[in-house]
């Protein structure tokens, strides 16, 4: 699929850094094989963006090594920096430059000359939906063509490697389809991503495999299929029409599925996660039995639902502690610097 | 001004990914070769004029502060410190020349902060170009601040009766020596821009080198008038050496002593300052 590369994309062993008294990075080991999307995990603080940082040749690590595409980050850093782009978090963008022009320059930066630039900054435009907004400075963008526009910059010179930090945060749920879509297209040319992500429902969208990543370590890491399994596939949500049949209800869960049922604040509602460990059967058929078993035993069900294991329910399995954000990345930014 | 509306102004027709127009752009194409050390500066000073362009407003600085600067010292000092302000303006003028171009170059070092502050460094500093391009490039266009803010003194100064006797060879060979020295002292700039956190520390940081530097030298009096300890300082100041040099082309002559010391300093600036720069720029 992908004959540019051969090899994985990234080797990083054991990389730590610390800003001050937090530690970033605290032996973060990473294997990315090239010419998938690639998911890093986690939540805000949890080093996410200092190794993207490091990978891209922004920042040394204070210890450990990274590689990409055999090139060591540090001592061949020209090296990597030729095959790989990075969409930061925050504008990587000249707002003050329209976007044909912030589109020129980094072509002209990679070696074109003006015509050729031109022309290829008309292409991504175009590609991107932006052809209209061109001549506008990007500080009148909105939060999606921004996005749109950081992306198109990216892929100027088509990396074989492309780091996206936490793409679609704050982003609207249409631009952040595009934006997916886009990343699609990406892989599919044979660019190697790295995401950085703070939603397991992205991650499991767009990566091949995830890194769920914690206090600057990688705690799990498989495809989202392993990752979800080892979980637990999903929750149930019920609301019952009757309070009293509740107790009724909650026998019948845990006989057709199981595990435990919680009994939430809501005297209506009960919850219960469909462990997919030591069951042959997927959470959706599990969910259907269970349904079948209550409508079979005269409990009437208002409302049900089968959601994805969130984040926080994830890293509760994984860490035995919820995932709180952490105000440690603004420090980290900071420190960054 | 234009409605500054943080969003676009109407509704865009949604946009939908297509697969082709992607893959056009996706196709990998013949990698071109890397631009030349002075390309990729170009280039990045050719940013710094779009930004000019697009933001006329930062040009104040390097206008109205020079017209002000002129017109305050000149009438201010010209009666007591010579018979009128006219005849002190021969003197004074040069000097108030540096002092304001002198000044002028703290904003490349806030310039490079806010940059950095935004993100757009972390894109100029993954791509593969020769290293102190995008630094180079920024001086490069502030050189043009710097020559701009020097024909608006120097204009001020005509109309309100500067006649230097070097002519148009004279004021030219002034005006460059000028700008050599402040692009060699804007990477003083840049390395505080660098290390400093914010806008404001870079901004008081700044004002605290170059209030002593411009004013004690010999930009406003003659330094015999000063205490012998004043007198050495302002003798070792390279502002000091400038002044005498653009001063000197300017009236028609040549001192070749205080040009050498400015080209000096100006070199030593380069060399220490742009090192310390670059090893804070790559280092992060």
């Amino acid at each position: 699929m992908n004959k540019r590369t051969t090899g994985p994309a990234i080797e990083a062993e054991g990389l730590t850094r610390s800003f001050g008294k937090t530690r970033a990075l605290a032996g973060m080991d990473l294997q990315v094989p090239a010419g998938t999307v690639y998911g890093l995990l986690g939540p805000n603080g949890a080093g996410k963006t200092t190794a993207v940082r490091v990978l891209a040749t922004l920042l040394r690590p204070d210890g450990g090594r990274a590689r990409v595409f055999g090139h060591d980050v540090v001592a061949e850093a020209d090296k990597v920096r030729a095959r790989v782009s990075l969409t930061g978090q925050y504008a990587s963008i000249d707002e003050d430059l329209t976007g044909v022009e912030n589109l020129v320059l980094l072509a002209r930066l990679l070696g074109l000359r003006k015509p050729a630039a031109r022309e290829r900054a008309e292409q991504l435009l175009a590609a991107f939906g932006l052809t209209e907004a061109g001549d506008r400075q990007v500080k009148k963008y909105s939060g999606g063509m921004r996005r749109r526009i950081d992306i198109a910059a990216s892929i100027l010179n088509t990396p074989d490697l492309l780091f996206l930090d936490e793409p679609t945060t704050g982003l609207d749920p249409r631009s952040r389809n595009q934006v997916w879509e886009i990343v699609r297209a990406v892989v599919s040319h044979g660019t190697t991503v790295l995401l950085t992500t703070q939603y397991l429902d992205e991650a499991d969208q767009l990566a091949g495999r995830i890194a769920v990543v914690d206090h600057g370590r990688v705690i799990a890491e498989g495809t989202p299929g392993e990752l979800k399994s080892s979980v637990g596939s999903g929750t149930v949500h019920l609301r019952l029409r009757d309070a009293a049949q509740r107790s009724d209800a909650e026998k019948v869960l845990q006989a057709a599925l199981g595990v435990p049922v919680q009994l939430e604040a809501d005297p209506l509602a009960l919850t219960a996660r469909v462990v997919g460990e030591g069951n042959d059967l997927a959470a959706t058929e599990q969910a259907a039995r269970a349904l079948a078993d209550l409508s079979r035993a005269g409990i009437v069900v208002d409302d049900f639902s089968l959601g994805q294991p969130s984040l926080d329910e994830v890293f509760l399995a994984l860490t035995d502690h919820p995932a709180v954000p952490a105000d440690e990345r603004d420090e980290e930014l900071e420190a960054a610097r | 001004m234009s409605n500054a509306a943080t969003t676009t102004g109407r509704a865009p027709s949604v946009y939908v990914p297509s697969a082709e127009a992607l893959a056009t752009v996706l196709a990998p194409g013949d990698r071109p070769a890397r631009p030349s050390a002075l390309g990729a500066s170009l280039t990045f000073g050719w940013r710094a004029l779009l930004k000019i362009k697009h933001v006329p407003e930062q040009l104040f600085d390097v206008t109205a502060f020079p017209i002000i600067m002129v017109l305050m010292f000149t009438y201010l000092f010209g009666g007591a410190l010579a018979d009128s302000p006219r005849a002190y303006l021969q003197f004074f003028l040069p000097g108030i020349m540096v002092t304001s171009v002198v000044m002028i170059t703290m904003y490349t070092g806030i310039g490079l902060n806010t940059d950095i502050e935004k993100g757009i460094f972390d894109r100029f500093r993954t791509l593969p170009v020769w290293r102190p391009a995008a630094l180079v490039g920024m001086i490069f266009g502030d050189v043009l601040r710097y020559v701009l803010a020097a024909v608006v003194i120097l204009g001020v100064g005509l109309v309100l009766g500067f006649r230097p006797d070097g002519g148009l060879m004279g004021v030219a060979a002034g005006i460059g020596l000028l700008v050599i020295f402040s692009f060699a002292f804007s990477w003083v700039w840049t390395f505080f821009g660098l290390v400093l956190r914010s806008e404001k520390s870079v901004m008081g940081v700044s004002m605290m080198v170059l209030f002593p530097l411009t004013f004690l030298s010999n930009v406003f009096v003659e330094p015999s008038t000063m205490p012998g300890w004043l007198q050495a300082f302002v003798k070792a100041n390279p502002i000091t050496h400038l002044v005498a040099a653009v001063r000197a082309a300017m009236a028609g002559e040549s001192d070749a002593t205080n040009t050498m010391w400015l080209l000096l300093w100006s070199a030593g600036f380069v060399v220490v300052f742009g090192t310390l720069t670059m090893y804070r720029y790559n280092r992060r």
